[in-house]
């Protein structure tokens, strides 16, 4: 396929490894953002390929596995009630709350539906008005713009049944998160390539900066990743801390400054807590003043949710990249994607499940 | 009463993850399975239900017989390439084949939903003759029942087939062996796409056809010419992936494949990258695996691709002589992984 088989040649990715090994000197432990990033090192075995110095970390970058789980409780809540149509993305539905996930709900009777675009709900709000049409919005700045949109129309064209439970969250706060721990022993990062289509890289710049940490936009094929490895590791060898961008096909240093734009229309950067993390301020987005209407926690009255997350889930640590999947005690025993402790075990961009999934074997032998 | 208490003495199901039956119980991976070991084989085990096959193969005087059942629920009713009609004619006909039997009796249970257009069901019936007569199948015994509005989706159908087994071969996954080539009838992932874009209304620049298909004739004309198959699986829900690791498990043998020559058509490679699905789970039901002696591949080959009118049937992989009950993929890059089925049907992913 065109502008993808490119970019999974076999030759042109063993020249990368080839040339990261002929570079690297020391010991390097980089992280790539990305949850997308992460199932395509393990699906293709991209790690494999690199030179035994360089570690890659996962990191937090799965929206699924940090939305916290009182949200997947307000979720359910919602779901469970009769008159609403709740309508996710498709990988949110098996993620489990206190006590269920909404596949149960489901089961049980709610009408939960996936869908593939936000603006689906709003026809779906259109053909049901005497029902109330939620969605689910969950992920990082590359799923922020098409979810404003449909706020943005949904207000325009009076479309009052529509509301939005909103668990967005953000790539550069996560960073500085993680960079400010103690334990932190990230010396890299791969950036995720899709949010900064959206957002571009200036963000990263301070960061880089202040942390003395290389950053490279990096896409999402082995080709993308291995080459975001070798530049990362060109800096670390050369002592450069800088922002570069090797994602150039798809990402400008100033984003797309119409979504930005619509993004800013809508939302407004709140505090988050993140899955296993904790709360990070300023860390991610709500809906701002003028689309409050449109906020289903203040629709149906869902305040002060607490939740206690699985005390066996070591998933902060996972996604904090201290730990590797296959070092929890729980991994592949008590925790699998049929009977998930936490969410990394449950989406396909979470690292335990990736882990499960492609190499559980080589996990039981190491 | 004794035999009402043992009904209450144990439920080896784990209820207390799922008190209700899951849609993704039936999407073909994990959880299906799960539901068969813990509720259907405990409940019915025998030995012809032990081998689970496609369908129980057994001798009835001189005569071997192969016998199998399936029931279609599809939405839409209609899609590019098939109806719920041809579908429920060869998804059971495939049952039968790769049993190795020659298909020759169906029966037909049909629940229509009261209000159904009888244009309807007239269109899904005539598609049924057709796809029976291209088989060579006679539809011998039926049964009608309907249910009130919104307690059936349309037309939900049964179909049972008798075929006769006229080879002295034990086809099914006991007789894979280590060394055993295993070939691919066709490309990949069709019927699950054409599925998807008809149900959520995605539009691709072409139009994504089902590969619905009869496949008693290519096996059929397989054995014909010698080839002594072990085994063959047609490839569902759940897809090639769960059609490997089934069998690698039966047969307690490390499978190995290699990425790069599974085939895929382009414009179901583009819809896969768009949804962010993998074609090695997707949906198909004119497809099929063969293992068999390293030696018949490249004629088994030849005799495959004469029967197709699609992209050509592929060598994919080899039995190890590894006893243990793992499908292993070598990736594009050239990196070994594992290769397992989803716990219900893929989803498709936020971004």
């Amino acid at each position: 396929m065109k502008f993808v088989d490119e970019y999974r040649d076999a030759e042109g990715a063993h020249a990368l490894a080839a040339a990261i090994a002929e570079i690297t000197t020391r010991k390097w432990t980089l992280m790539e953002i990305c949850g997308g990033q992460t199932h395509a090192i393990v699906k293709f075995g991209i790690d494999e390929l690199l030179p035994p110095q360089i570690t890659l970390v996962h990191g937090p970058g799965c929206p699924v596995c940090v939305t916290p789980i009182e949200l997947i409780d307000k979720a359910i809540a919602i779901a469970a009630r009769p008159n609403v149509i709740f309508c996710s993305f498709g990988d949110m539905l098996r993620v489990p709350g206190s006590e269920k996930d909404l596949f149960v709900v489901k089961a049980e009777g709610g009408d939960v539906r996936i869908v593939y675009s936000p603006l689906d709900c709003l026809k779906i709000a259109r053909e049901n008005p005497n029902k109330q049409v939620v969605f689910f919005a969950v992920g990082f700045e590359t799923t922020a713009p098409a979810n404003a949109m449909a706020v943005y129309q949904a207000a325009q064209q009076g479309i009052a049944n529509f509301s939005m439970l909103v668990s967005h969250v953000l790539v550069p706060p996560a960073m500085e998160a993680l960079l400010s721990s103690p334990d932190c022993r990230v010396q890299g990062f791969l950036a995720a390539g899709h949010v900064c289509t959206v957002m571009g890289y200036t963000e990263y710049e301070p960061i880089a900066a202040k942390y003395r940490v290389p950053i490279v936009v990096t896409g999402f094929e082995p080709l993308d990743i291995l080459q975001g490895v070798l530049m990362s590791v060109k800096q670390l060898e050369n002592g450069r801390a800088e922002v570069e961008n090797q994602y150039a096909r798809s990402v400008r240093r100033d984003g797309n400054l119409p979504a930005q734009e619509l993004v800013g229309k809508v939302f407004t950067v709140v505090p988050r807590k993140w899955r296993g993390v904790g709360e990070i301020p300023q860390s991610g987005f709500g809906l701002n003043d003028a689309y409050r209407e449109f906020d289903a926690e203040l629709r149906f009255e869902l305040t002060d949710y607490t939740a206690e997350e699985s005390a066996e889930c070591i998933s902060g640590l996972i996604m904090q990249g201290i730990k590797k999947p296959h070092e929890c005690p729980a991994f592949g025993a008590r925790c699998t994607p049929e009977m998930p402790l936490g969410a990394p075990m449950v989406s396909n961009e979470g690292a335990c499940a990736a882990y499960y999934r492609y190499r559980r074997i080589k996990a039981q032998a190491a | 009463m004794a035999d009402f208490q043992d009904f209450n003495l144990s439920c080896p199901l784990p209820i207390q993850q799922y008190p209700h039956v899951l849609l993704a119980h039936g999407g073909g991976g994990k959880l299906m399975h799960q539901l068969i070991e813990t509720v259907f084989v405990p409940a019915f085990s025998n030995s012809l239900l032990g081998v689970r096959h496609d369908g129980a193969s057994f001798a009835v005087g001189d005569a071997r017989l192969a016998f199998t059942t399936d029931s279609y629920v599809v939405r839409p009713l209609f899609f590019p390439g098939g109806d719920i009609g041809s579908l429920a004619i060869n998804g059971t006909v495939n049952d039968l084949a790769m049993c190795g039997a020659r298909p020759l009796y169906l029966s037909a249970g049909f629940i229509l939903e009261e209000g159904l257009p009888m244009e309807t069901l007239w269109r899904v019936v005539q598609s049924m003759r057709q796809a029976a007569d291209a088989a060579g199948v006679q539809l011998v015994t039926g049964d009608t029942k309907v249910v009130d509005k919104g307690k059936g989706d349309g037309i939900f159908i049964n179909t049972a087939g008798l075929g006769i087994i006229e080879h002295s071969l034990a086809i099914n996954p006991n007789s894979v062996q280590p060394g055993d080539a295993i070939l691919l009838s066709g490309d990949l992932g069709r019927h699950g796409v054409a599925i998807m874009a008809e149900r959520e209304g995605l539009e691709f620049e072409s139009r994504i056809e089902s590969d619905c298909a009869q496949l008693s004739g290519i096996v059929q004309a397989m054995l014909d010419s010698g080839i002594a198959i072990h085994c063959l699986r047609d490839l569902t829900r759940g897809g090639l992936t769960s059609a490997l690791v089934e069998i690698a498990e039966s047969a307690n043998r490390q499978i190995q494949i290699e990425e790069t020559r599974i085939p895929v058509r382009e414009d179901v490679r583009g819809a896969c990258e768009i949804l962010g699905l993998d074609p090695m789970y997707l949906a198909n039901e004119g497809r099929f695996i063969a293992f068999l002696p390293p030696a018949q591949a490249e004629q088994a080959l030849a005799v495959m691709n004469a029967h197709s009118t699609d992209t050509g049937a592929a060598l994919i992989g080899t039995v190890t002589d590894i006893a243990r009950p793992l499908v292993m993929l070598k990736s594009r890059i050239g990196a070994m992984r594992i290769v397992d089925m989803f716990s219900g049907e893929q989803l498709p992913r936020i971004c």
